[in-house]
């Protein structure tokens, strides 16, 4: 159910993409690019609440196809999208949160890593596993 | 093939593979590989059988493997000879489970060769055993073997199980896994590999079963062999010993930590790749905090040291490399050992069912460690979200984008008002040597100045909001608002005139705005003198024990100051408000008699004295002014202390404008006024000396201060009255400034 999971810097290029393999991936890189600006536009927004864990619905419900697009954003301005399919995680809000949740927390981990250069992009592979299991277990 | 051999050693009959099975299995490997028909008498007869290619590569591992057939000894040559190879092995295995069985062997053999931590453990028993899980589960855990081949080689073999298409493919494609387990032991060989590629067929969740299993009797091997390295991965004295002593080299407590930055160094100049130290970081530091244990430590070095052998790194810590965390190492060791466990106990009928129990051993075990972990590196978690929230807090000042939001909300404040203000003026003023001083000074002072530029504006309030608005002041050093902020924080402060008086024990901000009263001198001339005036009177501070004498301490401010536009803010603390604002108003009078840019100077100094003095009032009449200093740009937003001050031009006597002067202080937000301050200012700071001394004389001086505060109040009536207008004229500034943000916003937001 989980299509895509972007991470992406406070200058909005990604620092990892993880994607389920499927047709039309550029379709749903697409979507998170302009999801961004709906992100940027809710940061802006938010006065001191910064760690938003916010919703964005696309609302492209296609006959064959509806996702949804989550968007998470961390103190530092770097922005986790997430693109689920939303046959059945029409409900999931936790979930999505919890999801969002491991991945902060991967990300720490990764920061924590002295041979990480923040703004790189993640190559990590603890942090593909995890991401990995997230997917497949949301699949 | 392979079953054949399986079943030729007896490792079918066996149900596992025992030591005797890897061999013959190894042998029989050998002997398909050089086409040899696979019967028991082939063993006997072709003793000079060449070692079992498992791998594409090593010529030696074929001696080796000879050798290793003829004794376990040899078996740690073999591993030895294995353990070069790994690298090339794991290429090779991409093809096959047995690949890994084959490749942790052949690690093992390398790392043996390569460097005395090789441990001869291919116990063959349970290589062989590991070795059929291998060949129906390529990721078999050679787990015990630990040897940097085995991650990766689990690794690419699950990857490429599917695919194998190493030359040793068709040769182990038919062999039964006992050929692999075979090739565990031989690890130089390459049939390992091979046979490892055969088990490719197998699922991949084989692979990871078998692997674990390949680990599980790995790990008995080890044990059993009580080689010196059991476990490739496992440490030897020797090594650890020299591991602890580099470790004293940077960190000579051997409890503490080694911070990331002094790791990164000392691993950079192993000359590995980034990327790799990368991966052995993640492996190795298992709390996950940035920092390296001794444990860690020394996990790392190992890795570094397999990997500069040759080896390849693991996907997970190697069991022998964990840290000794005590509940990790239950959690880890139950996985271990449940994996191994299981696989030995049914590896016929296991495997398959094992796999998907290894696989999620595996991965449960690092989970556990890892959630272990987070519950030890919870606390570290959440401190480390905290210093998220902060950390944002400080980028944004740093991002002019986030810079300019900030003063927004700092407007709400008056200290934000105020530090704006200090901006404007910094902007506005040349002086920026005065702004510079005053924002370069801690975060305290521009908070207090904000505060007191606050307070000014209120009588006694906003003392936390100056220090919000100063924190969030102090975060924005760059806050150039210029008049637009300028303008905020005296419209800002200006609401808070209204509120109610400042708390009493708050003598910072009156510092702070002393110290933001020298910005505002700088920044405004024109209320030059009574910021001046203002200025002066927080350094001078004087006692301030009763209103009339609160008035002195005021004036003794802007006295002091008497360069430094004591913007007469009215300290917050000035708790009898109504005298100081006599005082400001008076000081106002003083500081408009004053000279703005004496004020300016005097605020400057001022404002350190400012911070020394402390009196609230006297420090907020001296911010007063200096804020009116500052407002002279903006509207005022203090209007009626600044008014008050206007009005009296120096008129009143220098002690009742000391007074004055603290409530103008807190009042004037005007320019004119400061500048009539700072003339009050230096002639209450002048007059401040003698305020004390007026102690004596109390009842007088009160009634003089009383006379003086009305007239105060009516300079600080008109002084406020022009402060407005230059507010409201700020106030535009600012709109506009605004809508050139908003227009800039999407631009440079991020």
């Amino acid at each position: 159910l989980l299509l895509l999971s972007v991470i992406c810097s406070p200058q909005n290029y990604p620092l990892y993409i993880r994607s389920v393999p499927t047709e039309n991936e550029l379709k749903f890189h697409y979507t998170v690019h302009t999801s961004l600006d709906v992100v940027d536009e809710k940061i802006s927004a938010m006065g001191k609440a910064l760690v938003d864990q916010r919703e964005l619905y696309l609302g492209l419900l296609y006959p064959t196809e509806d996702y949804k697009v989550y968007g998470y954003v961390t103190n530092s301005k770097v922005k986790f999208v997430m693109v689920v399919d939303s046959s059945n995680t029409a409900l999931r809000d936790n979930e999505i949160r919890s999801m969002f949740r491991k991945l902060h927390n991967s990300y720490t981990d990764i920061m924590c890593n002295p041979f990480y250069n923040p703004g790189d992009r993640i190559h990590s592979r603890a942090f593909d596993n995890m991401v990995n299991s997230m997917m497949m277990q949301v699949c | 093939v392979l079953f054949q051999i399986m079943e030729l050693c007896g490792a079918t009959r066996l149900g596992y593979f025992g030591r005797s099975q890897f061999y013959i299995a190894l042998k029989l490997v050998a002997v398909a590989q050089s086409g040899l028909p696979l019967r028991m008498e082939s063993l006997n007869t072709v003793k000079d059988l060449p070692l079992p290619r498992f791998v594409v590569s090593k010529n030696e591992q074929e001696s080796r493997h000879t050798a290793l057939y003829s004794s376990d000894a040899d078996n740690a040559a073999s591993y030895s000879g294995v353990i070069p190879p790994p690298p090339g092995r794991i290429q090779v295995k991409k093809g096959s489970v047995s690949h890994d069985a084959v490749q942790q062997r052949t690690s093992t053999d390398q790392q043996e060769s390569t460097s005395p931590v090789v441990s001869p453990q291919q116990s063959p028993p349970t290589s062989p055993h590991t070795w059929r899980k291998h060949n129906r589960h390529p990721s078999g855990g050679n787990n015990e073997r630990p040897l940097a081949g085995p991650g990766p080689f689990w690794a690419p073999f699950s990857e490429a199980q599917p695919g194998s298409s190493t030359s040793s493919d068709p040769i182990w494609s038919g062999h039964s896994p006992p050929p692999h387990q075979e090739n565990w032991v031989s690890f130089a060989d390459t049939p390992p590999t091979s046979a490892l590629l055969a088990m490719h067929p197998a699922s991949v969740q084989d692979q990871t079963t078998v692997r674990t299993v390949a680990s599980a009797t790995t790990t008995n091997e080890i044990r059993r062999q009580s080689s010196s390295y059991d476990d490739p991965w496992k440490i030897t004295d020797e090594q650890r010993q020299y591991y602890v002593n580099q470790f004293k080299t940077i960190q000579p407590d051997l409890n503490g930590f080694i911070p990331g930055s002094a790791a990164k160094e000392f691993f950079t100049k192993s000359k590995l790749p980034i990327l790799e130290l990368s991966h052995i970081w993640e492996l190795s530091d298992f709390d996950k905090d940035g920092a390296l244990t001794l444990d860690e430590f020394c996990a790392a070095f190992h890795l570094v040291v397999a990997r500069k052998n040759g080896y390849d790194l693991p996907e997970k810590l190697p069991e022998s490399l964990m840290p000794k965390l005590i509940d990790l190492e239950d959690s880890t060791e139950v996985g271990e050992q449940t994996g191994e466990v299981g696989y030995s106990s049914s590896p016929a009928e296991a495997p398959p069912s094992k796999s998907p129990s290894m696989p999620s051993l595996n991965q449960t075990w690092p989970e556990l460690n890892q959630s272990s972990e987070q519950w030890e590196t919870f606390s570290e978690r959440s401190s480390s979200s905290q210093t998220l929230t902060q950390f944002d807090s400080n980028i944004a000042p740093a991002d002019p984008d986030t810079a300019i939001v900030h003063p927004v909300p700092i407007r709400m404040t008056p200290s934000k008002i105020h530090m704006q203000e200090m901006e404007l003026k910094r902007t506005g003023s040349d002086h920026a040597n005065p702004t510079s001083p005053l924002l370069v000074k801690p975060p305290d002072l521009p908070e207090e100045n904000k505060i007191s530029s606050s307070v000014k504006f209120t009588a006694g309030n906003t003392v936390t909001d100056g220090y919000s608005s100063s924190d969030s002041y102090a975060s924005d050093p760059e806050q150039i608002g210029s008049t637009v902020t300028r303008q905020r924080s005296h419209s800002g402060t200006s609401p808070d005139n209204a509120a109610p008086p400042p708390p009493p024990p708050r003598p910072h901000p009156s510092h702070s705005r002393s110290s933001s009263l020298d910005m505002n001198r700088s920044f405004s001339v024109t209320p030059g003198p009574q910021q001046a005036g203002v200025v002066a009177y927080p350094p001078a501070v004087p006692p301030r024990p009763q209103p009339s004498q609160g008035a002195g301490p005021h004036v003794h401010r802007p006295v002091d100051a008497e360069g430094l536009i004591a913007h007469t803010s009215t300290s917050p603390q000035q708790i009898p408000e109504q005298p100081n604002f006599a005082d400001f108003s008076q000081f106002e009078a003083f500081a408009v008699s004053g000279v703005n840019k004496e004020e300016e100077d005097e605020i400057e100094t001022h404002s350190e004295v400012l911070q020394v003095e402390k009196p609230s009032d006297s420090a907020s009449s001296l911010r007063v002014a200096k804020a009116d200093g500052r407002v002279e740009d903006k509207a005022p937003a203090n209007v009626p202390t600044s008014a008050g001050k206007g009005t009296t031009p120096l008129a009143p006597p220098p002690k009742p404008i000391r007074r004055r002067l603290k409530s103008e202080d807190e009042l004037r937000p005007e320019a004119e006024e400061h500048t009539q301050k700072t003339g009050v200012i230096a002639a209450v700071l002048a007059s401040q000396p003698s305020i004390p001394r007026s102690v004596g004389k109390d009842k007088k001086a009160i009634q003089a201060s009383i006379r003086r505060n009305k007239e105060t109040n009516t300079v600080l009536a008109r002084l406020n009255s022009e402060l407005q207008q230059q507010l409201k004229d700020v106030l535009e500034e600012r709109i506009s400034l605004e809508v050139q943000l908003e227009q800039l916003r999407p631009f440079s937001h991020l």
